[in-house]
């Protein structure tokens, strides 16, 4: 077979027209390997996707402890969830509202860092080292120094705050109010994925067109805002996606902040956090279910809704990836 | 035909010697002026990088400071250690069982490397180099359940584990990286897919096998992407919280670093600033590995955000 197919590749002359090479000849790669290779993949979503999810899918509608067989209860995990449990009203409400501020900000915020990045000549690559470093740090070991410095008794950040004069600087994280901005900053400091993947694309926008812009007279702020700003859309539309995503499964930060402080009034209880407690310390592994089906729907929702708005915003230069 | 340098010189030299002179002048002047605003740019640039430097630096900053203050200075609203405690960390080894916590997540990381590199090069080779039926369509099963939440599949695999016995166990927490990550197969497969197809057929008409030919040819070639997808493995391990919390809570000897961090203070009333200290060694393991490989950490990014 190998002396056939090196044969083929060779060029012909029978066919009268030169050198034009015949359409290469398929070689055949035996099913048994494809099979053998996405093996693993397939025995793993077989077990720890799919599976579970037609189980969580059934569960959601049953009452189920662990321990007695699950019980079928129909909508009722569901109706409780929107009529009788004021503590998912609470974490949704908490969880809308930390998405809203802090995926916007934290793409303003990226575009900044990164757009930064692309001006100076020299030392680039020790800036971003510098901006990439916090991401880097465990969200344990992260969410335990932030608690800590933004301590109004004891942190040094208050200190700051009142040597710069603000006379009565927020409790943060011991506040109601403030613990969600202690977790928004704590967000952004952890920024650096998110600004290398906007480094990337503003690295990627053709230098012709901001000479053209200059030429045309643009400000700075023009050549922003008509040249980079759609340039990055897809970028910015990729971490939309994922933000909102990721945003409604927030969980670790929440959870190890509100175990430092003993946010005794629920300000950090956040969706996953509900779900987390429903079904590991209440043992109510049917409602839990039915949280996580109602947190694919929104998630779903969301994205969809993000999809569909994309085409009016998105500028794809070689087409849409998603049609 | 004369260039257009040429036609210049001619032009100039119909001006006058005080005419030149006043030119050149002139240009210079533009030149400086333009210097000039130039290297406000830079200052201005530079201010507000370094800035923003300070800002990303100051938390890491003042932990390393609170890490190294006495007992009482730590609760008072002083800025500065005085005297410095470097016996700090040498105590928080005992103050809490910080070496069994690193043993732990070091074995617990180090196993979830091997098993989601091992698993998922296959997958991303077939999905990328052979072309099949339903290729199309099993790479598309990958995408999407990089979207599921967690979440939704998270209880009925508790109670598999549960029913298996292996809770708590480090078990929950290794085996599934052996049956591939989706994240990982669609990193390697963009990788993969940007190696040229005229390697493999040159390979494939001198009789190479396929299994030999993406070990031996297109694994190394890949280099970069599979120590990238080993890097996320072991990072996402190290700096996990969630499966920790599920699978080890119950067995205070299995605890990895994330977990004991978080829950020993509650039982056992350990100094807060202790608690600074461990974090601080809690982070240099990974500072130090993103400070050798940063270049294959930020092209990983990359990779994954932009050429989707």
């Amino acid at each position: 077979m190998s002396i056939a197919s090196a044969m083929s590749i060779l060029p012909s002359r029978k066919r009268g027209k030169g050198l034009v090479a015949p359409p290469r000849k398929k070689l055949k790669t035996p099913k048994i390997f494809i099979f053998l290779c996405l093996s693993p993949w397939l025995i793993g979503i077989l077990m720890f996707t799919l599976y579970p999810m037609v189980t969580s899918f059934y569960q959601s509608f049953t009452k189920f402890n662990l321990i007695d067989a699950p019980k079928w209860v129909g909508l009722a995990n569901f109706h409780r969830m929107f009529f009788e449990d004021p503590d998912f009203w609470k974490a949704l409400r908490n969880t809308v509202w930390i998405s809203a501020i802090s995926i916007p900000l934290r793409i303003a915020f990226a575009i900044f860092s990164a757009w930064m990045l692309t001006k100076p000549k020299r030392g680039k690559n020790v800036y971003r080292t510098i901006f990439f470093l916090p991401s880097m740090v465990p969200a344990v070991a992260a969410t335990m120094v932030f608690t800590y410095i933004f301590n109004p008794a004891y942190g040094p950040i208050n200190r700051f705050l009142e040597m710069l004069g603000i006379k009565e600087p927020p409790f943060w994280f011991l506040d109601p109010k403030w613990s969600k901005w202690g977790l928004i900053l704590l967000g952004l400091w952890g920024i650096g994925d998110t600004m290398i993947i906007f480094l990337a694309g503003l690295l990627d926008v053709p230098r012709t067109l901001y000479e053209a812009a200059s030429l045309e007279g643009a400000s700075a702020w023009q050549s922003f805002r008509y040249v980079t700003f759609p340039m990055i859309t897809p970028v910015i539309f990729f971490s939309g996606v994922t933000g909102v995503i990721g945003s409604f499964q927030y969980f670790t930060q929440a959870y190890v902040a509100s175990g430092q402080v003993n946010d005794y009034s629920h300000s950090m209880y956040f969706y996953a956090t509900h779900i987390y407690f429903s079904a590991f310390r209440a043992y109510e592994m049917g409602y839990a279910s039915a949280l996580a089906w109602v947190l694919l729907v929104i998630t779903l929702v969301c994205t969809l809704i993000i999809l569909r708005t994309q085409k009016r915003w998105v500028h794809y230069p070689n087409g849409s990836l998603f049609k | 035909m004369g260039s257009l340098s040429e036609w210049i010189t001619f032009q100039m030299s119909t001006f006058t010697a005080e005419q030149r002179e006043y030119m050149r002048l002139q240009s210079l002047q533009a030149k400086r002026k333009k210097r000039w605003h130039d290297f406000l740019l830079m200052v201005a640039n530079h201010s507000v990088l370094i800035a923003l430097s300070a800002i990303f630096i100051l938390p890491l900053f003042l932990v390393l400071v609170i890490s190294v203050m006495g007992h009482g200075q730590a609760e008072t609203r002083s800025l500065w250690p005085h005297p410095f405690i470097w016996h700090n960390y040498v105590e928080v080894f005992t103050a809490v069982p910080f070496l069994r916590w690193t043993m732990n997540s070091l074995f617990v990381s180090l196993m979830t490397t091997i098993g989601t590199v091992v698993s998922s090069v296959p997958p991303a080779y077939v999905l990328s180099r052979l072309r099949w039926k339903g290729r199309g369509v099993t790479f598309i099963i990958i995408l999407s359940t990089m979207m599921l939440p967690g979440q939704v599949t998270m209880i009925p695999v508790y109670i598999i584990f549960s029913k298996l016995h292996w809770i708590p166990s480090f078990l929950p927490l290794i085996v599934p990286s052996f049956f591939s990550s989706a994240f990982s197969i669609f990193l390697l497969r963009q990788f993969f897919a940007s190696i040229p197809d005229e390697i493999s057929d040159a390979a494939r008409i001198d009789g190479c096998s396929e299994f030999k030919l993406m070990m031996q040819i297109i694994v190394p070639l890949a280099k970069p992407a599979i120590s990238a997808i080993g890097l996320f493995a072991f990072l996402g391990s190290w700096n996990d919280f969630f499966g920790p919390l599920l699978y080890l809570v119950e067995n205070e000897k299995l605890w990895t670093l994330g977990i004991g961090l978080n829950a020993f203070q509650g039982i056992h009333h350990v100094q807060k600033n202790m608690m600074m200290t461990a974090s601080v060694l809690f982070m240099l393991p990974v500072i130090i590995i993103f400070f050798f490989s940063q270049k294959v950490f930020i092209e990983g990014v990359t990779l994954t955000g932009v050429k989707g």
